[in-house]
């Protein structure tokens, strides 16, 4: 318990010396990035205390004199401190190198301070033990998190992003706070023990469940709630977008576990919840990768990435809502795990990619990938990383994408336990759409490495880019093992987790997981399927090993212009280009993107001499179409119906005065 | 310990026959069009050939050109070790399923498409953007006839797939059918036969695979090459030992394995004159005609799955 | 013959209608269209003569008979001398594109799965896993006749909804009395000889035979 004290009153302290600090830049930078470190570690340190030891709860005198604040950690608790303070730690050891040069431009004070509240609220949020400090830490994660993302005020798109997200940001907190009342009003207390043990009926657990899951939903950036996601994060710095993104939305998944799972409890389920979670989740990784495939902004595409891996996420917490409806406790265990597993996942590679955006926005000068290229000479490193980052998201072996998809994959393939009923046959489609949802994350993916790392450079900034310092590379590196090692030790991790499925469905996979031994995993019985990633890593290797002994001794390398079929030297306008690459997925999917496109040609005077052609393609979110934009003009009509309340004169007002006293004091009397 | 034996010489053989059953499509095709075609042998010569000869990089070419090819031919020869050839249980079914099997041929084309990438040339971008696009389309329709499989058997272990069809009989399955369909078709897609991509094309109005590895040359472009007739021949023993595998040994007994390796050449030389009547009756596809076909790849896994559930689970 | 094995024999004649009739939706030419249609009446023809195998039903097979004959060889033949009669050989791309009238079929056959379960529960019949392909198969021909906008291939999809419902009827109730069924072919002769008339006259007064053509423009 001390130690999940200890890490958010040390993220606490950074808030405070951000404050005092702020005459010396240096010293404030290194102050605060070392106490978020040391923050992150006591996370750490207290998340593997709440996974392996037994659930503490205590008191804290803090807060009102009827209401103080309850904490409590358990394995749920525990596995999403584990997440935050890997990540934490992670991005504030970028952080010492990155807001060197973010000072330069903008004043970091203001990151000094907001960044440690952040931080403090996502803590918060994890081991509260009650509906109200639960709230309080989640608002103040938001409100810190939109002046992070406004730092850059003066630019009129990033105030309407960030207004944008406060808004959502609210919405969904109203959401959730709806959720709760419902739960009060049942139980009677704000505690989550009495609300835990409370008795719902089920029109009473429906309503709870759908105000948590758009609430919630809307935090981690489900569709159709998801529209804040591609304005907030590329307006951010790109540590805060590491955070927001790898973290942020990971606390809402949370929330989600904490609130349907444990508090309303998978008994009082109806038929169609997990099927619902199921739906958003696979319409999200569709939707969330289509639209990242059209964007040229670095940034803004690594966004619309999170969309589609918290579908991924929602597709595993269906699953397992799934079976655990129908009574599979251990097959529910496995959805949950795989879900779990991938939040895991994302938040370190999703961060890494953060971190990686962030390196080459710094020293390129552009996030437009169109503006990019041939960064891997330039940028050796960082390169490196990056790469280990792609190869992570895109669910390829032996890195950790892969294992948590697999265990997906495997989850989705029980469903025939579900005899007789027609989600069994639901079911594979929605394996389907993760298949496709995991390739096109892997073809956008080559897109994102090659158009900025590889090629030529495609401007004078991408040109002269330069290597960044030992603590951003640092930041980076660590998820990079970390992804390495989660991809081929799972058969550790799992039962390191146990804890958390243990008490939401009282099931767990730890034995027969590790069942045959440390070598392989087998999720839920050897006949059934296994995966042993240390001998695909060991045997690609040897593979790999033996041909690269036959380089040594082979010919001599020569090195001359490209081959490029006989055409002469190619520049570097006749490489392809981010939009160029998504071209024939923009054609496919014509319908889902109804693109515009627009040709102008400047020409000589005749159509033969042709001077300049350009070219512009738009490619639309068919939900802010359908979805958002009518909601606002109803809004609007509305506000119009009530705007001559505003314009009357002295009378007018009087009169409104002089009711409303009539009326109250008819209520009196 | 000898069943890793076993294992390892299953990979050595679909390994170093690679070539020779490349060649041997060519030539029952130039049959079919009337010529003779190279010599059984040849495979092996050009690869020599290559291993041999200087390469010749461009300049800007980095390391992950480099290193592209030895980590394609990797993870293929993996892929291609853990596909059960001759015995029915080989240890490194139980390392690597099918669905790591997809994922590993999935990694070998994220370095191709990287190393095409690296030079900075129009169709390195052009073959690149293709390959990713065509493979997501299949991606669903390969893991969907896969899914049919494995729901048959209960399992995604290739072992165990092959045990129920060779356990349960000449059971007639309409969804196996389907399933077979829709792998057919996507395994044209993705071992780049006509009609999806011309594997001897050299117009860049026709090319896919071609087009990403143009700029290799000596053991790189060996290794790349290789690496492209084991996948060919990993997709049609795939296909053969998935829905046909009678004949496969179920013990190391020398008697059974002889049988069986006489089985499976029998088997693979009936798909390859298939595979030389199918390519040679039908023309290349335009380029935006491949989503259609991949979609008809798609459906007939899902109405394999659909009349899996309705007709044989039942009620 | 053993009872399992016709059994097996009966699912796979069922695939094989549900394969025909998505086969039918995503057809553009019009010969193809009907060669696939004579092969629907041909494998309605086989499954009746199964069923009439494994249920021993032997009015099944005058049925199987009628159906070889009107349906797999009659039908066609007249569709396929009006089509060359009026000069028709391509049709033009349907209202909703091919792949979202595929999907929207596939969508269908898990609804008539989910309707058809509790019916499949109660029945004792040997051929109750087919009722649910049968449905499948009538909801889709219906989705045809949406979809498509010349005027004779929403007839072929008239046609195939008919085969479908002769094919539900095998399924749920061994088939229907043998004078209904009789009654019900010739009309479908008739109904085939009259549309034929129809379309020539149409064709003569209004030039074209594309429904949009024929409606009232304003």
């Amino acid at each position: 318990m001390f130690w999940a004290l200890s890490a958010p009153s040390l993220a606490l302290a950074a808030f405070v010396s951000g404050i005092s600090l702020f005459g010396s830049h240096d010293i404030q930078r290194r102050v605060v990035c070392l106490l978020l470190v040391l923050s992150g570690m006591s996370a750490v340190i207290a998340g593997l205390a709440g996974l392996l030891a037994s659930p503490i709860t205590a008191t804290l005198p803090i807060g009102l004199p009827w209401l103080p604040m309850h904490i409590r950690l358990d394995g749920l608790a525990g596995f999403f401190l584990l997440v935050i303070g890997l990540l934490v730690s992670a991005v504030s050891l970028y952080s010492m190198g990155y807001m060197r040069q973010l000072a330069a431009r903008f004043n970091v004070t203001t990151l000094y301070v907001f960044m440690p509240l952040f931080v403090t609220g996502m803590l918060g949020v994890v081991i509260a033990d009650d509906a109200y400090s639960f709230m309080i830490f989640w608002e103040l994660m938001s409100v810190a998190s939109y002046f992070l993302v406004t730092l850059d005020h003066e630019q009129d798109a990033n105030r309407k992003a960030g207004f944008l997200y406060l808004l959502m940001a609210h919405l969904g907190g109203l959401l959730i706070l709806g959720s709760f009342a419902v739960l009060y009003a049942t139980s009677g207390s704000f505690e989550f023990d009495v609300m835990h043990n409370a008795v719902l009926t089920p029109t009473w657990a429906s309503l709870s469940f759908i105000l948590a899951l758009c609430g919630f939903g809307m935090k981690a950036g489900l569709i159709p709630f998801h529209a804040w996601l591609p304005e907030a994060h590329p307006v951010a710095p790109s540590n805060a977008s590491a955070l927001m993104s790898g973290i942020m939305i990971k606390v809402a998944i949370f929330g989600f576990l904490r609130v349907v799972w444990d508090l309303v409890g998978l008994e009082h389920a109806a038929w169609w919840w997990g099927g619902l979670v199921l739906t958003a989740g696979s319409s999200s990784a569709v939707g969330g990768v289509l639209l990242a495939l059209q964007q040229h902004d670095l940034k803004r595409l690594l966004a619309y990435h999170s969309v589609e891996n918290i579908g991924i996420i929602a597709i595993g917490l269906g699953l397992g809502m799934i079976f655990a409806y129908y009574d599979y406790p251990t097959l529910a265990a496995l959805g949950l795990v795989a879900a779990l597993y991938h939040t895991l996942n994302h938040a370190l590679f999703k961060g890494l990619l953060f971190m990686g955006a962030g390196a080459v926005l710094h020293s390129a000068h552009s996030r437009n990938m169109e503006q990019l290229g041939g960064l891997i000479q330039r940028m050796p490193r960082t390169a490196v990383l990056f790469l280990i980052g792609c190869i992570s998201i895109s669910a390829l072996p032996p890195f950790n994408g892969f294992v948590s998809e697999w265990l997906t994959f495997q989850a989705a393939l029980m469903a025939p336990q579900l005899k007789g009923t027609i989600l069994a046959a639901l079911i594979p489609f929605s394996a389907a759409m993760l298949a496709l949802a995991g390739a096109l994350a892997a073809a956008c993916f080559v897109k994102v490495f090659g158009i900025v790392f590889q090629g030529s450079p495609r401007s004078q900034g991408a040109a002269e880019a330069h290597e960044v310092d030992g603590w951003m590379q640092l930041g980076m590196a660590i998820p990079a093992v970390l992804c390495l090692l989660l991809g081929v030790l799972p058969v550790w991790m799992i039962p390191l987790i146990d804890a958390v499925p243990d008490i939401l469905v009282n099931a767990t996979l730890g034995e027969s997981v590790a069942n045959s031994g440390w070598l392989w995993l087998t999720p839920i019985a050897e006949a059934r399927a296994s995966y042993s990633p240390i001998i695909v890593l060991l045997a690609l290797l040897l593979a790999g090993g033996v041909f690269l002994f036959i380089q040594y001794r082979g010919a001599v390398k020569r090195r001359t212009a490209p081959w490029n079929c006989g055409y002469s030297y190619p520049n570097t306008r006749m490489q392809y280009t981010a939009t160029s690459f998504s071209q024939p997925l923009r054609r496919i999917f014509a319908n889902l993107y109804q693109t515009q496109d627009k040709l102008l040609r400047t020409e000589h005077g005749n159509t033969l001499l042709t001077k300049k052609i350009h070219y512009q393609v738009h490619v639309q979110d068919l939900i802010w179409r359908y979805f958002y934009l009518p909601i606002r003009q109803t809004i609007e009509w509305l506000t119009r119906q009530v705007d001559w309340l505003h314009e009357q004169q002295i009378h007018g007002y009087l009169t409104f005065t002089f009711i409303t006293l009539l009326i109250l004091l008819g209520m009196l009397l | 310990m000898s069943l890793w034996i076993w294992n390892l010489i299953e990979a050595l053989l679909i390994i170093g026959m690679a070539p020779f059953t490349a060649t041997l499509v060519k030539r029952l095709k130039a049959r079919l069009q009337n010529r003779r075609g190279p010599p059984l042998l040849q495979g092996y010569r050009n690869l020599a050939k290559l291993f041999i000869k200087q390469p010749v990089l461009a300049s800007q070419a980095s390391w992950l050109f480099r290193a592209a090819p030895y980590v394609i031919f990797a993870a293929t020869s993996l892929a291609a070790a853990i596909m059960p050839v001759i015995l029915v249980a080989t240890p490194l079914t139980s390392a690597a399923d099918i669905i790591a099997l997809v994922a590993l041929l999935a990694l070998a084309r994220f370095f191709t498409a990287l190393g095409a990438m690296d030079v900075g040339t129009a169709f390195g971008g052009m073959g690149a953007s293709r390959e990713m696009t065509f493979a997501a389309l299949t991606e669903p329709a390969l893991l969907m006839s896969i899914f049919v499989l494995s729901m048959v058997a209960h399992s995604t272990n290739m072992t165990a797939m092959i045990d129920i069809v060779l356990n349960t009989g000449l059971g007639l399955r309409p969804s196996l059918a389907f399933a077979l369909a829709a792998l057919g078709l996507v395994t044209i897609a993705e071992t780049g036969r006509i009609p999806v991509d011309n594997p001897a094309t050299h117009l860049e109005l026709t090319m896919v695979h071609e087009a990403m590895i143009l700029e290799y040359s000596g053991r790189y472009l060996a290794l790349i090459e290789w690496a492209n007739q084991i996948k060919l021949l990993l997709f049609a023993t795939l296909i053969l030992n998935l829905f046909f595998p009678w004949g496969m040994a179920g013990s190391p007994d020398p008697l059974y394995m002889v049988i069986a390796a006489v089985a499976w050449f029998g088997k693979l030389l009936v798909l390859f004159v298939l595979l030389a009547l199918f390519e040679t009756w039908m023309a290349k596809m335009r380029i935006f005609r491949v989503p259609e076909y991949l979609g008809l790849a798609f459906l007939l896994a899902i109405l394999g799955m659909l009349t899996h559930y309705i007709l044989e689970v039942g009620v | 013959m053993q009872v399992t094995l016709l059994q097996q024999w009966v699912g796979v004649a069922a695939a094989m209608m549900l394969l025909v009739v998505f086969a039918l939706l995503a057809q553009r030419h019009m010969h193809a269209l009907l060669r696939w249609f004579a092969l629907q009446g041909i494998v309605l023809a086989l499954t009746s003569a199964l069923v009439a195998n494994v249920a021993d039903v032997p009015e099944l097979y005058i049925s199987a008979i009628l159906a070889l004959i009107l349906k797999g060889v009659l039908l066609p033949w007249m569709l396929w001398r009006i089509v060359i009669n009026l000069g028709m050989h391509r049709e033009v791309e349907p209202l909703v594109n091919v792949s979202v009238t595929l999907l929207i079929g596939a969508a269908l056959v898990l609804f008539s799965f989910y309707v058809s379960l509790p019916i499949e529960k109660l029945s004792q019949l040997v051929t109750r896993n087919t009722i649910a392909i049968a449905l499948a198969c009538v909801l889709l021909s219906m989705l045809m006749m949406i979809t498509r906008r010349k005027a004779i291939t929403q007839v072929v999809g008239f046609l195939a909804m008919e085969n479908a419902l002769f094919f539900t009827a095998t399924s749920t109730t061994y088939g229907m009395p043998l004078l209904v069924e009789i009654g019900v072919a010739f009309d479908v002769l008739i109904a085939a000889l009259v549309f034929g008339l129809f379309f020539f006259q149409i064709r003569k007064t209004f030039d074209s035979l594309n429904l949009e053509d024929l409606e009232d423009r304003q």
